[in-house]
């Protein structure tokens, strides 16, 4: 099949674009906040924000990429070096991108958007995809839901963010995240401070959508600096709407209406998105053992040392979705206990041989 | 050992989803993996973060259960021969804010439910917290062995 593929542009499309100007719109984005002024994003009070990327229109440009960059680079991390030594030292590596800052090919503590490409026959036509990847922005995050310290928190208005000051970079939102978005940088945050040998070992960053231009009403840089329009943000109903809509119209498909039990990202392609699974370049998620295995000929997963930064575009099962039962039966105990007591069950088995008991 | 004037099952029940309660809940850190508990025999399951999370819920249900019949217990007879004693009374204090702020965590996940993030910290590191007095508490009963909760009148 992929003999078959349509070639044109995939390999430099972006350089292509670039060289032609057409790439460096996100430097031309003064005209940025501009466009934002107009095109005001509603207010937190609107409910939860979500994103619609249109996949047809995306032509690898890597605007929005360098916008994100621009847009977010004084929360960049500045570590402090040498690492403290942490123990045990097999088992808790230091995870360092301050060399690498320049890598745009997958998520880095650095790079919090980049490109996926994914070239794909379907139903006899060649297509040449382009997906650009950030935090899915969960509506039930299991990384925000899991940190242990209130770290990672998803906001009103449906974005999920995580506070640098109180991140001790031990990554679970990275494992718990379907997708394995956050990426961790040492040698920055509060575990330099606390238990530099014993607890931490830095700062989980990505995606915030922006939240200080939003915060304002102005639309994210990656929005703002597409010279396609790529991207639509609105409240959530009115994007599910318009991705509706779109997908008859493209007799396409959604993706994010439902994985993970619904994102705040949400994309539109003309083709299935299990085909642009197979084709694109991921390290995580249903299939990446299989595929990294046959790849290397072993049977063993193929991981980057600096952990996953290419996110899957499989299915996704709400994650959250048995934490959600089961609350409902902690919610129903102590009615049940206090029921039980009251109708006297309680007293039989509390009572039962009262006396003097052994501790 | 000191005796008590109520069932020694509650006793037992009680310390033992404490226990069990705590060794789940730090291990909500990401601490199983880096300091090789996984690695001990029996003990692999401590690495997977949603496991660990739903046997915390079901063992929190179970003590949620157990606190409430027991305070309506109190309520309805014990506290007419019973007196709590003084480190009981601490203890007690510590557990209903536990039950609390792990009632409201429990919230905090359900979909659709978004708190304002200072909300959000301030329940997670009173549960925090909370568990790590407990702790004390237990201990210096323990060393002062007055262990019990509440003594005859």
């Amino acid at each position: 099949m992929s003999e078959k593929k349509h070639r044109t542009g995939a390999i430099s499309r972006r350089g292509f674009l670039k060289a032609l100007g057409v790439g460096s719109a996100g430097a031309l984005v003064p005209a940025a906040p501009a466009l934002a002024a107009q095109e005001r994003v509603p207010a937190p009070s609107d409910g939860e924000l979500a994103t619609l990327l249109d996949l047809s229109k995306c032509i690898g440009c890597g605007a929005c990429v360098e916008a994100c960059r621009e847009s977010n680079a004084a929360k960049f991390p500045e570590p402090v070096k040498p690492f403290p030594a942490m123990l045990p030292s097999r088992r808790a590596k230091p995870e360092d991108w301050s060399d690498l800052r320049d890598v745009d090919d997958r998520l880095t503590p650095y790079n919090w958007l980049f490109l996926q490409n994914a070239e794909v026959e379907y139903r006899g036509e060649s297509y040449d995809i382009n997906i650009p990847r950030r935090c899915m922005h969960c509506q039930n995050p299991p990384c925000a839901n899991m940190c242990p310290f209130g770290a990672a928190n998803k906001q009103v208005n449906g974005l999920t963010r995580i506070s640098p000051n109180l991140c001790f970079g031990g990554a679970k939102c990275r494992t718990v995240c379907p997708w394995h978005i956050p990426q961790r940088q040492s040698g920055v945050g509060p575990y330099r401070h606390v238990l530099p040998r014993l607890a931490g070992n830095g700062v989980m960053y990505k995606c915030d959508r922006c939240y200080q231009l939003l915060d304002k009403g102005e639309l994210p840089a990656c929005i703002a600096a597409c010279p396609e329009d790529v991207q639509t943000i609105g409240p959530r109903h009115e994007i599910v709407a318009r991705a509706q809509a779109l997908a008859k119209e493209m007799d396409g498909f959604i993706y994010g209406l439902e994985e993970n039990g619904g994102t705040n990202t949400l994309y539109v392609s003309p083709v299935p998105f299990e085909l642009i699974n197979q084709a694109i370049d991921k390290d995580s998620g249903p299939g990446a053992n299989r595929r990294a295995g046959k790849k290397s000929g072993q049977g063993k997963r193929k991981r980057s040392p600096l952990g996953p930064g290419k996110p899957h575009m499989g299915p996704v099962k709400d994650v959250m979705a048995d934490e959600a039962n089961l609350a409902t039966a902690a919610f129903i105990a102590p009615v049940a206990g206090i029921a039980a007591g009251v109708l006297g069950l309680g007293s039989k088995l509390l009572n039962k041989g009262e006396g003097d008991h052994e501790d | 050992m000191k005796t008590r004037p109520y069932p020694a099952w509650i006793s037992r029940l009680f310390i033992l989803l404490v226990a069990a309660l705590t060794c789940t809940g730090f291990m909500q850190m990401p601490l199983a993996k880096r300091y090789a508990l996984t690695t001990l025999p029996g003990m692999a399951w401590t690495g997977d973060f949603f496991l660990v999370h739903r046997i915390h819920y079901v063992l929190g249900t179970v003590l949620l259960f157990l606190v409430a019949l027991v305070a309506v217990n109190w309520l309805k007879s014990w506290r007419n021969w019973l007196a709590l004693t003084g480190l009981g009374l601490a203890r007690a204090v510590v557990v209903g804010g536990l039950v609390v702020s792990g009632l409201l965590r429990v919230y905090r996940n359900l979909p659709g439910v978004t708190l304002d993030p200072t909300w959000i910290l301030t329940i997670e590191w009173t549960h925090l917290i909370l568990v790590m007095v407990l702790g004390v508490l237990a201990l210096v009963a323990l060393a002062r062995r007055a262990s019990a909760y509440a003594v005859r009148k």
